[in-house]
């Protein structure tokens, strides 16, 4: 057997299995975008740009996916970034690694249950409770944007600290001694040291909670109990209710889009600071 | 800094305790602790609609494990000798397989699916010898199987490669050198180096299989798993039954990835800098 034969032999279960279950229902979905929906639901052949026209009639949800995820990546960011400095930087090494794994196992462990929880800690027997029995009025929590958004800090903030902290850990520690030296405060080696050379953390981590929060749907669903629903919530309606394919994978193509665009845009806005790429792996 | 990490790490911790600690709760009602009791599990495990949700789930994701681990493992060894166009591309459809939302996959695979065997059971049946006898596809068990393994598989084949990658070459060689058969070498030296991130692999494939809910959501059918079947019962309303059943899940999830991690972290210990 050749090297060549054997190379293509290996490939081939994972190539085919790509090409099946990833291209092929990918290519469908572009394609019944441009249909148009049948008597019974499902889908009829045509080309027409009539779906897209009609995306102004989930705009609501597109508007709170724009609206909610950007506010949700920034929120993990900010509650993050202090965790990562304190792991890469300050954190005993000898415990390091255990409080590493401590962050990110909850992210590999059932997202339902975890945002269940929530449902529980913010109901009306929960917080809400606590908060009235200390005599300050009983504030409604769930099924608001505020519970959508613990909901999605609560399960995205394992993606962001992992990269950052990734990235302030290969920091070159003589660079903050020698800006020491040179008489720099702590608070200015930070801002223009350690700040701008986990750039690259920071912009990988962006990344991947904004993008997986464009297609989320389980924690609006649970948390924002129908008011604050998101694209995914809009798609699952169309595919699983009302049965108008065709519109659902115009929804479905216009997140993609979306999603693409605001991830080129904003790789080539940070690529001036981000420098290199930097491959970071979940586990 | 360090209370800080330490109201981080409660806000983690707190909500999975939370229901731990409720699924033992005496009462029916979340309201109030009534004492200790394990009445809610011997319900849960009592109840044949979640011991049915249990199986399938233990099915789908044990045999996408098994498959995603095979095909991906021999993708991440054949990529050593690939390179130019062929791998950029096989690179790009593996981080799209990674990247694209859960819920994209899920309608595509949905759609792809009905519509492909919507087109080959009439003609299956018409080719069929027997009437009425022929097989009929539909979306299931296997659609499930499929949908989850090709997610499980890009992932075993990033983490794989990043293993192979930092494999000791010189070892393969004086293997060869010393007279070992291509397979000899590969049982002898390639697997034993690689072993640990295979069976992180195929951990973290279990569990993202058994965890998914949203592409479960779209290809199941008429299957429940273990996820559809709590959303549903959810959307019912908040009983106790539920809590015993996520804190059963979050450990089975917990003792993986305990498990995946220890073997990872070894591995990467033993690997030469």
């Amino acid at each position: 057997m050749t090297p060549r034969l054997r190379t293509t032999l290996l490939l081939a279960p994972a190539t085919v299995w790509l090409l099946a279950m990833l291209v092929l229902p990918l290519v469908v979905v572009v394609v019944f975008s441009f249909g148009e929906r049948a008597a019974a639901g499902g889908y009829t052949p045509a080309f027409s740009f009539e779906n897209f026209a009609n995306l102004g009639a989930r705009w609501t949800a597109f508007k709170n996916t724009l609206m909610l995820a950007p506010v949700g990546t920034l929120l993990c960011l900010l509650i993050a970034y202090p965790l990562a400095y304190y792991l890469a930087v300050r954190a005993d090494p000898k415990w390091r690694t255990l409080l590493l794994i401590l962050v990110i196992v909850p992210f590999w462990t059932s997202i339902l249950i975890r945002s269940y929880a929530w449902i529980y800690l913010l109901g009306g027997q929960g917080i809400p409770k606590l908060v009235s029995l200390l005599g300050l009025g009983s504030p409604r929590l769930i099924n608001t944007p505020f519970a959508v958004l613990t909901g999605i800090v609560y399960g995205y903030l394992p993606l962001m600290v992992f990269p950052i902290y990734v990235s302030l850990e290969r920091l070159d520690k003589r660079l903050l001694e020698a800006s020491a030296d040179l008489g720099s405060p702590p608070w200015r080696s930070f801002l223009q040291v350690t700040l701008p050379l986990s750039m690259p953390g920071v912009a990988t981590g962006c990344m991947l909670v904004f993008i997986l929060l464009m297609g989320e749907f389980l924690i609006p669903a649970m948390l924002g109990g129908g008011k604050v629903f998101f694209v995914g919530n809009a798609l699952v309606d169309l595919f699983l209710q009302s049965r108008n394919w065709p519109f659902g994978a115009a929804v479905a193509v216009a997140l993609v889009v979306i999603m693409l665009v605001t991830v080129t845009a904003y790789m080539r806005f940070t690529r001036r600071w981000a420098g290199g790429r930097d491959d970071v792996s979940l586990m | 800094m360090r209370i800080y990490a330490l109201g981080v790490y409660l806000f983690l911790y707190i909500p999975i305790g939370v229901i731990a600690v409720f699924s033992f709760n005496a009462g029916r009602y979340a309201a109030q602790l009534q004492g200790f009791s394990t009445q809610w599990y011997g319900k849960a495990l009592s109840n044949p609609f979640v011991m049915e949700a249990l199986q399938t789930s233990a099915t789908v994701a044990a045999a996408s494990a098994v498959l995603a681990t095979i095909a991906g493992t021999l993708a991440a060894l054949a990529l050593q000798g690939v390179s130019g166009r062929p791998r950029m591309i096989f690179d790009a459809l593996l981080y799209i397989a990674v990247m694209v939302p859960g819920i994209v996959i899920g309608i595509s695979t949905l759609i792809a699916l009905v519509t492909l065997f919507d087109w080959i059971n009439p003609v299956v049946a018409s080719l069929w010898p027997v009437a009425d006898a022929a097989p009929q596809f539909h979306l299931g068990t296997g659609s499930l199987i499929a949908a989850h393994g090709l997610f499980a598989m890009a992932l075993v084949v990033i983490i794989v490669r990043a293993r192979v990658a930092g494999m000791d070459r010189s070892l393969i060689e004086a293997s060869a050198d010393l007279g070992a058969t291509p397979f000899g070498t590969f049982r002898q030296v390639t697997l034993p180096q690689i072993f640990p991130a295979i069976l992180a692999g195929f951990l973290l494939s279990f569990t993202f299989s058994f965890d998914d809910f949203i592409i479960a959501f779209f290809v199941a059918g008429s299957e429940t798993t273990l996820p559809i079947y709590v959303f549903s019962s959810i959307r019912r309303g908040v009983t106790p039954e539920i809590n015993a059943i996520g804190t059963m899940v979050l450990a089975v999830s917990l003792l993986i990835l305990i498990v995946a991690q220890t073997i990872l972290q070894r591995g990467r210990r033993a690997q030469p800098a």
